[in-house]
């Protein structure tokens, strides 16, 4: 595979000694270091890396199309064997019409929001092919219905605006494979996306890969995704290439520690907190533009030793991969932290009552003069010690009964809430400072979470003041707080924004605990961080409650994440509860058609060995709602007119597990234990499948 | 060709051209903001002659050795005028900007914070006041009250109160959405807390811009309606009502105009060079 | 849905107009006081004072004056100036007519070039003609116009003798002698108002040329015109609209002082006397009037943006 001038087929993307910079406030800040990588015909590549690591840059330079204070300051690009950055720009738009494609994060933004989806398809076809408008059409159409639009006349009317982010992200799909590229990058196609949305996404890439022969780079910060779609890995850390190989090889048995370290932190399947704790990556990646003459790694590196803070190590050629460490034989034996250290978790106590009761839980909100109701009709129990994890789709309601619980938007009448057996008025306002104490959040994004005018000690401090603490007793527990939430005093003097967005939901945290609260909300608490932040927090979060008993009600769309933590899981549709029981039983099913195919999609994203059922079409909107079981919509498991005229109720199939299905129990189970059976063969939608059919273009 | 493609190789020289434009933009102003107060403040000590005193025998004399700017219809040196005319224009248009940027920032909280039934009246208002020029209502609230610096100063902060509360509501209505107010309502904050501790910090680099670009149009206004003598009245030595007074001469006699027109011109776009460099400043 | 969201931007239109009413009401009828002594001077016989009044009908409570007020307000009788004490509403339609000429001499002149000149800027952002194209405009657009105007006066009317510098053309002048004669009233105009569109023009480029769907369409291998005609220019110039329309009003203020300094006998000139003589209904009338066409004017642009950003026109009525 070695691609040089006399080989008759170049490789579809070559990067050599590649170095990039941003200048930013008059200093150029090297965001790429001596990245070098390939990617063969029909290869798929996949690059890894936390936020900062200069993945996206990767993709904007291979298009170069880098933004206006970033530059190339060596090495070369060769796209099909032309060298990027000597091309004219009359040859740079050819290349472009006829060699690369890319599709990116976020579709919404990436289609003109006043322009008809026709027009812009088409366009691609007129201006950059040269075809006539009518013939132009009916190619964009093709295309569209290649992407399995079901009805591309209507969809290439529409305005973006008027498709849902899935069906956006096809159609962007669907453009980008107009010109039939040798090279297709694709800059976190799926984040953003629901996980079940994401998993068609997913699946709809690897089957055009087959039918299209494009080659593709494929960017991302998530391992199980990159796993599913590509051949061969390459993991970036802060601008530089750390290790990159073939993807079996690289995930199974990792040669840099980052790598292996970056696989451990999170959750494996199937793993709960009762297990032991996650690994974390100490430390943080070094800023952009700090050069070092050592390894970057060196400073969170459990293997460090003198010789990586003297010496940048070289790429280690490992038979077909490489690894930039100079002990990449020591990696295998490094030993999982987790085995060490004696699970923290306690379990719930269900001595006397709930600490938290929730009964009939409703909120309706008027838009345009309809009625949208956000949470219907939610009953929930919380006990001491518990952790109730809340899962579904974005418009499930999750965030709203994090809101009505807190009392920070008031319930429909008839709602209730309990806390330790005693009613709690609806509206924060109303409540005591007590009740305010005993129930508090973590935000998703600790950016808005924490006032940017104040000083971390002021942020946490303000809640001691407002429980009552005298100043020394308050100086006392604030630097308690402070240490059980692994902040440093000099942290305590900050202002949030000189805080990484991890120490910063720290900061959040210790917030919410100033007061002893007896439960806590914890709305995607670590959806805005990457992967190696995210295991110290919900390490942390898992400490505190063993310390303090607290009770968590944990919202994410992150099912591994989920099931790490939660005692009991409940799974929300369009605001209603569709099952509610034990992590382990909502987990291992028989479980809802709608909880089956969550779990699906997102094993689909992993090792793609698990039963799968698809779901079609889109969410109904909240304002719509269809009549009988608001899923049946887009139930694969649908059996007939009942599911469109009646809703059903939510009843508990066994102890402590309730299901709102028509289907009964014991039907649910043997359907779904069938379809694994059935499904044992591989599916050739799968990418291990489509692995094995390809020959291992990189090891050759 | 690209637009990024052609901004690529001009981008190093660009960014630092644009970071060193910024500071210059912001000195200038300053500098000539600062010359001007000093002309208000110690304007009696450097101005050559008495600014006040007719000399009937040296009426509308051109710029010479003795008179730099020249005399008036009335003998009265330019000269000394214009450095005089500074004071009255930066009295009127700070303690106007004062005014209406402490109401304004006061009813924009409140207004911002509450929304509701209080948004939607104080908004309809707003925009009210906003469906006329500030020229125009100050003309009919002067016709009316009577003209003195007092009235100029309540006219224009009441004038600016609306616009520069529309500015703070609506950022104030992005700060109330953040999760960090709703942090302070779970912590049992009072509201005024909330408006005054927690908000309150976070739109005041707005509304600092938004005092100083209104700094700028108070200057413009004090200056357009002394010209048309619903502003600083006589005797003043106002730049406004001189070029009022004398234009009607300029086919002949251009310095009685043109030193006080260009006076005004400096000051203002003095003010706008540090509203400017002040907004970039803070968006850096 | 477009329906539903004009009818209630025609319904919001009409509640500021309302409250506008209120407003010049209170300025025209209560700040002052006594009317009649406002208006006939502090020397005047206490009987002529109190006739005037009476006369005026300005001695009744304020309700019923506001009552008929508006209400003859709204067919079209504002009422007898003080000053001619005739009905004021003829002087107020023919100075509507001639400041339209004015307004829309500057208009012409001044949207072509205040968007070409933020879009060049754009195009060359961060560059020497961009700095200077922005300072320009910013600087322009805060000297008074009683400056410009003096300045153009000097230069096109004194020195180089080009234009007239009246704007009081002879009576039966066609079209080209009133264009003519309009030119350099409309200059100051053009001058203040160059550096907002410009501004805002120039803002709206950067964003489309900086946002991900002119990256999309670049990538696709667009030529370069199709990229800035299509994809950048038609969502960067949308937001320019708006300012534009609220123009209009700041336009008004101007004329103020642009009509009085050309002798033109346009709205601004009539409000200028007005508030001089201390002539309330004239002035109340004259006010409301401007607050009209600002008025239809910001709800002209909101039907123009709902027409052109499909955002508006088919999606969810925000």
């Amino acid at each position: 595979m070695s691609a040089s001038g006399d080989v008759p087929i170049a490789d579809a993307l070559a990067i050599e000694n590649l170095d990039v910079v941003y200048r930013v406030r008059g200093r150029d800040r090297t965001v790429l270091k001596r990245l070098n990588l390939r990617i063969g015909r029909g290869q798929s590549y996949g690059l890894v890396g936390e936020s900062g690591s200069g993945k996206s840059t990767a993709a904007l330079t291979a298009v170069r199309y880098l933004p206006r204070n970033g530059r190339v300051t060596g090495g070369r690009i060769l796209v099909d064997g032309r060298d990027l950055m000597k091309l004219s720009q009359a040859k740079l738009r050819l290349l472009r019409t006829q060699s690369v494609s890319m599709v990116y994060q976020d579709p919404g933004r990436a289609l003109n929001p006043s322009l008809r989806i026709g027009r812009q398809m088409s366009e691609v076809f007129e201006a950059a092919l040269g075809l006539a408008h009518a013939d132009a059409l009916l190619r964009a159409a093709d295309m569209l219905a290649k992407v399995q639009i079901p009805n591309p006349a209507r969809v290439m009317a529409n305005f973006p605006h008027e498709l849902s982010g899935g069906m956006q992200q096809r159609v962007v799909i669907a453009m980008a494979l107009s010109t039939n590229p040798t090279l297709l990058i694709l800059d976190e196609p799926t984040t953003g996306l629901d996980a079940t949305v994401e998993a068609e996404v997913l699946d709809l890439i690897a089957r055009l890969r087959v039918d299209l022969s494009a080659s593709i780079l494929f960017i991302s910060h998530s391992l199980p995704v990159i796993a599913r779609m590509c051949d061969r890995i390459g993991v970036l850390y802060a601008g530089e290439l750390v290790e990159e190989g073939p993807a079996s090889m690289v995930l199974k048995d990792p040669r840099h520690p980052y790598t292996a370290a970056l696989l451990r932190c999170a959750p494996r399947q199937g793993r709960r907190k009762q297990d032991g704790r996650l690994t974390t990556i100490p430390g943080f990646p070094p800023s952009p533009g700090a050069m070092v003459d050592c390894c970057i790694f060196a400073d969170r590196c459990v293997l460090a030793a003198a010789l990586c803070r003297q010496r940048t190590p070289p790429p280690v050629d490992l038979y077909g991969r490489s690894s930039r460490c100079h002990y990449t034989e020591l990696v295998a034996d490094i030993p999982h932290s987790e085995a060490n250290v004696q699970p923290a978790a306690t379990g719930p106590t269900r001595l006397d009552r709930p600490v938290l009761r929730a009964r009939q839980l409703s909120k309706t909100y008027q838009v345009g003069g309809k009625n949208l109701r956000a949470v219907h009709d939610v009953t929930l129990d919380l006990w001491p010690g518990e952790t109730l994890g809340l899962v579904g789709e974005s418009g499930s309601g999750k965030s709203s009964i994090a809101k009505l619980l807190l009392g920070l938007v008031s319930p429909d009448a008839g709602s209730s809430i309990e806390l330790d057996g005693v009613a709690l008025p609806a509206r924060a306002l109303q409540r005591s400072q007590a009740q305010l104490k005993a129930l508090q959040i973590v935000f998703q994004n600790p950016g808005s979470a924490l006032n940017p005018s104040h000083s971390v000690r002021r942020l946490i401090g303000r809640g001691l003041a407002r429980a009552g603490l005298r100043a020394t007793e308050r100086e006392e527990a604030l630097q308690a707080l402070a240490r059980a939430v692994r902040l440093s005093s000099q942290h305590l003097e900050e202002k949030p924004r000189a805080l990484s967005g991890g120490l910063k939901q720290r900061v959040a945290i210790a917030r919410a605990f100033a007061g002893g609260p007896k439960v806590v909300v914890c709305d995607e608490p670590t959806s805005a961080l990457d992967v190696s932040v995210q295991a110290a927090i919900l390490n942390l979060l898992v400490d505190l409650q063993a310390e303090q008993h607290v009770s968590y009600i944990f919202i994410s769309h992150d099912l591994r994440v989920v099931y790490y933590l939660s005692d009991r899981i409940a799974v929300l549709y369009l605001g209603r509860l569709m099952e509610i029981g034990s992590a382990a039983g909502v987990f291992s099913g028989p479980n809802h058609p709608y909880t089956e195919a969550l779990l699906s999609a997102h094993s689909s994203a992993g090792d793609g060995a698990r039963p799968r059922i698809r779901l079609e079409g889109e969410i109904p909107s909240a304002a719509d709602l269809p009549a009988g079981c608001v899923f049946q919509t887009r139930c694969p498991r649908k059996i007939g007119l009942i599911c469109e005229q009646e809703e059903p109720e939510l009843m508990e199939v066994e102890e402590g597990h309730s299901i709102r299905c028509h289907i009964p129990f014991e039907e649910l189970r043997s359907l779904q234990l069938k379809d694994s059976a059935g499904r044992n063969v591989p599916d050739p939608n799968t990418a291990a499948n489509l692995r094995l059919e390809e020959p291992p273009l990189g090891l050759s | 060709m690209s637009g990024v493609d052609i901004a690529r190789p001009r981008s190093l020289r660009s960014t630092r051209l644009r970071a060193a434009g910024r500071s210059a933009t912001l000195l200038i102003g300053l500098a000539i903001l600062g010359f001007w107060i000093v002309c208000a403040l110690f304007g009696n000590r450097i101005t050559p002659m008495d600014p006040y005193a007719d000399d009937l025998l040296a009426t509308l004399d051109p710029p010479s050795f003795v008179h730099w700017f020249g005399t008036d219809q009335l003998g009265r040196d330019i000269f000394s005028r214009v450095i005089i005319g500074a004071r009255d224009i930066l009295t009127v248009a700070p303690l106007a900007t004062l005014l209406g940027t402490v109401l304004g920032t006061a009813l924009g909280l409140v207004v911002g914070y509450y929304r509701g039934t209080v948004d939607d009246i104080a908004s309809r208002v707003i925009e009210a006041v906003q469906a006329l020029p500030l020229v125009i209502v100050a003309l009919v609230a002067l016709a009316a009250v009577g003209t003195s610096n007092l009235t100029v100063v309540i006219v224009i902060g009441f004038v600016f109160t609306p616009l520069i509360a529309r500015t703070v509501r609506s950022a104030v209505q992005i700060e109330s959405s953040l999760d960090y107010v709703a942090a302070a309502h779970l912590r049992g904050e009072r509201t005024l807390s909330i408006m005054f501790v927690e908000i309150l910090p976070n739109v005041l680099p707005l509304v600092l811009v938004e005092a100083t670009v209104r700094f700028g149009y108070a200057i413009f206004f004090v200056a357009s309606l002394s010209f048309i003598g619903f502003g600083i009245q006589p005797p003043s030595a106002d730049w406004g009502i001189a070029i009022s007074e004398n234009y009607s001469l300029i086919g002949s006699y251009w310095w009685t105009v043109v030193f006080d027109a260009l006076a005004t011109t400096s000051l203002v776009i003095g003010v706008n060079l540090v509203a400017d460099g002040i907004q970039s400043s803070l968006q850096a | 849905m477009i329906l539903r969201f004009l009818a209630k931007r025609l319904a919001l239109s009409l509640i500021t107009l309302w409250i506008l009413s209120l407003i010049v009401f209170l300025g025209g009828q209560l700040l002052p006081g006594d009317v009649g002594r406002a208006v006939l001077g502090p020397l005047a016989d206490a009987r002529a004072v109190a006739h005037f009044n009476h006369e005026m009908g300005v001695d009744r409570p304020l309700i019923v004056q506001y009552g008929s007020w508006i209400t003859h307000s709204l067919q079209g009788d504002f009422g007898l100036s003080y000053t001619y004490r005739t009905p004021v509403a003829p002087f107020i339609a023919d100075a509507l007519v001639n400041s339209l000429k004015l307004a829309a001499m500057a208009f012409i002149l001044v949207v072509p070039l205040g968007l070409l000149g933020g879009v060049w800027a754009a195009l060359r952002v961060g560059t020497w003609t961009d700095r200077a194209i922005a300072l320009l405009g910013q600087s322009l657009g805060v000297v008074p116009e009683f400056i410009s105007s003096i300045v153009l006066i000097l230069i096109f009317g004194v020195w180089l003798r080009w234009l007239p510098m009246s704007a009081d053309w002879p009576d039966d002048s066609g079209p080209i002698t009133q264009i003519y004669y309009l030119l350099l009233p409309s200059l100051p105009l053009v001058l203040i108002f160059f550096g907002y569109i410009a501004r805002i023009a120039r803002a709206g480029t950067i964003e489309a040329l900086d946002a991900d769907y002119t990256r999309t369409a670049v990538l696709k291998g667009l030529p370069w015109s199709i990229v800035l005609r299509r994809h950048v220019l038609r969502n960067a110039l949308l937001p320019a609209i708006t300012v534009i329309a609220s123009l209009i009003g700041y336009l008004a203020g101007g004329l103020v002082i642009i009509e009085t300094m050309f002798h033109y006998r346009g709205i601004g000139s009539l409000i200028y006397t007005a508030a001089k003589a201390k002539d309330f209904p004239m002035l109340e009338a004259a006010v409301l009037a401007v607050g009209a066409i600002y008025a239809i004017a910001s709800l002209g642009a909101d039907l123009l943006n709902a027409l052109l950003n499909p955002r508006l026109r088919t999606g969810e009525a925000a």
